[in-house]
């Protein structure tokens, strides 16, 4: 299963950067063979709108079945859905730490977003 | 002619120098609120409002039995209004520009357009003046369509009231103020003699001169702060072309609801120099 994690850093021992759509980069996990990679999302740091959009676009496009951050709004969110990509908010700590919260089954897909989008 | 009130900063003093211009001319002239995401000019000019339209803007409509999920329209999409993910499109319509691109370039035609109503223009009349306004829906992002609506109602006959245009525009220096300003004969842009309002009134002269349209500068609270927005003028060879001092009587008009002219009536002068003076200027700048 391939696992996305919002991340401040380069490594696993990172922290999990509380933001979906402005997030510094995504650690893609892959918890068949345990190797990750790092996607950068800096484009995204600075776009004036849609970033939750086009990171949902870009987590997608690297395979991740599920998403593992600090908050998501509605637009990411929908997006995510329609993907068939699984949402887990209210992470701390580092990657590593978050993943095995999330496969111990401490931390839970969500049913919807758990923030307001900018304008609404 | 054309005359665009502008600034960099907000709360300049844009509407009262716009609302003085307009009541100073007199016969002929209209006043347009483009600051539509929260215009004001309604209060000091007291229309009465005679009409009201809707703004719509065009937004993509797929058909879920053409679309094949190719995801040519998402990839077009710069804004992501439109984002397709192995799915049928999802559309934004909050992000859309109206440009239509997703509907060009869908190669199984699946895209139509279908209109979104954002906002409405009211044109109404007090005395011998024009007023026109719009208004942008609450939870709305996008106010260029807004605006042009209000322009576009302004020009459309009626041409007794097309000596003189005043357009109210919004602050900042984005796409909003540049929807306001362009196509005006000249501008005015309002700052105030603090270290905010000239790092405004820089980047809104820049953008004014982009836009090759003449302009010149007023100053309210003008004996507040320091001279560097005088001398910035001086360098730039900006003219400045009002100035008007701090003063609780025209504070006070203000907050009633009252323009310049009532609390200081001595302005109307001044006021009617200013608009001989980018009249001016506005000719200057056609000739070849």
């Amino acid at each position: 299963m391939k696992i996305a994690v919002t991340c401040r850093g380069a490594s696993p021992d990172s922290p999990v950067d509380p933001r979906f759509g402005r997030a510094s980069k995504f650690i893609l996990v892959d918890t068949e063979s345990d190797g990750f990679q790092v996607i950068d999302n800096a484009q995204n740091l600075n776009s004036a709108q849609g970033a939750g959009i086009q990171s949902a676009e870009t987590v997608s496009r690297h395979g991740a079945e599920v998403v593992i951050t600090g908050h998501c709004g509605p637009k990411a969110f929908r997006v995510l859905s329609a993907a068939g990509i699984k949402i887990v908010v209210g992470a701390q700590g580092s990657v590593a730490a978050a993943i095995e919260s999330f496969l111990k089954g401490d931390l839970a897909p969500s049913e919807c977003s758990d923030v307001d989008g900018h304008w609404e | 002619m054309i005359l665009a009130v502008a600034s960099g900063k907000g709360g300049t003093g844009k509407t009262t120098v716009a609302v003085g211009l307009a009541l100073s001319a007199r016969g002929g002239a209209s006043l347009l609120d483009c600051d539509v995401e929260e215009p004001n000019c309604h209060i000091f000019v007291k229309p009465e409002i005679l009409r009201r339209e809707p703004v719509m803007v065009p937004i993509p409509k797929v058909d879920k039995d053409a679309c094949n999920s190719c995801g040519q329209c998402s990839e077009f999409c710069r804004f992501h209004a439109i984002v397709a993910l192995k799915t049928e499109p999802l559309v934004f319509p909050e992000l859309c520009h109206g440009c239509g691109g997703c509907a060009w370039i869908c190669p199984r035609g699946a895209i139509r357009e279908i209109r979104r109503e954002i906002g409405a223009v009211e044109v109404g009349m007090n005395g011998g003046l024009r007023f026109i306004q719009g208004i942008m829906n609450v939870g709305q992002a996008m106010s260029p369509p807004v605006i042009r609506a209000v322009k576009a109602a302004a020009l459309e006959g009626n041409s007794e009231h097309d000596r003189v245009m005043i357009v109210d525009c919004p602050p900042g220096t984005a796409c909003p103020m540049v929807a306001a300003v362009r196509g005006s004969d000249a501008v005015v842009l309002v700052t105030e003699p603090t270290p905010f309002g000239l790092h405004d009134l820089r980047l809104a002269a820049e953008t004014v001169r982009k836009l090759g349209i003449p302009f010149g500068v007023a100053i309210n609270r003008s004996d507040c702060g320091d001279g560097r927005v005088e001398d910035y003028c001086g360098a730039e060879k900006i003219p400045i072309l009002l100035r008007i001092p701090e003063r609780r009587d025209m504070a006070e008009g203000y907050s009633r609801g009252e323009s310049i002219l009532s609390a200081a009536p001595e302005y109307r002068e001044p006021l009617l120099r200013l608009l001989e003076e980018t009249s001016r200027m506005a000719v200057e700048n056609k000739k070849p």
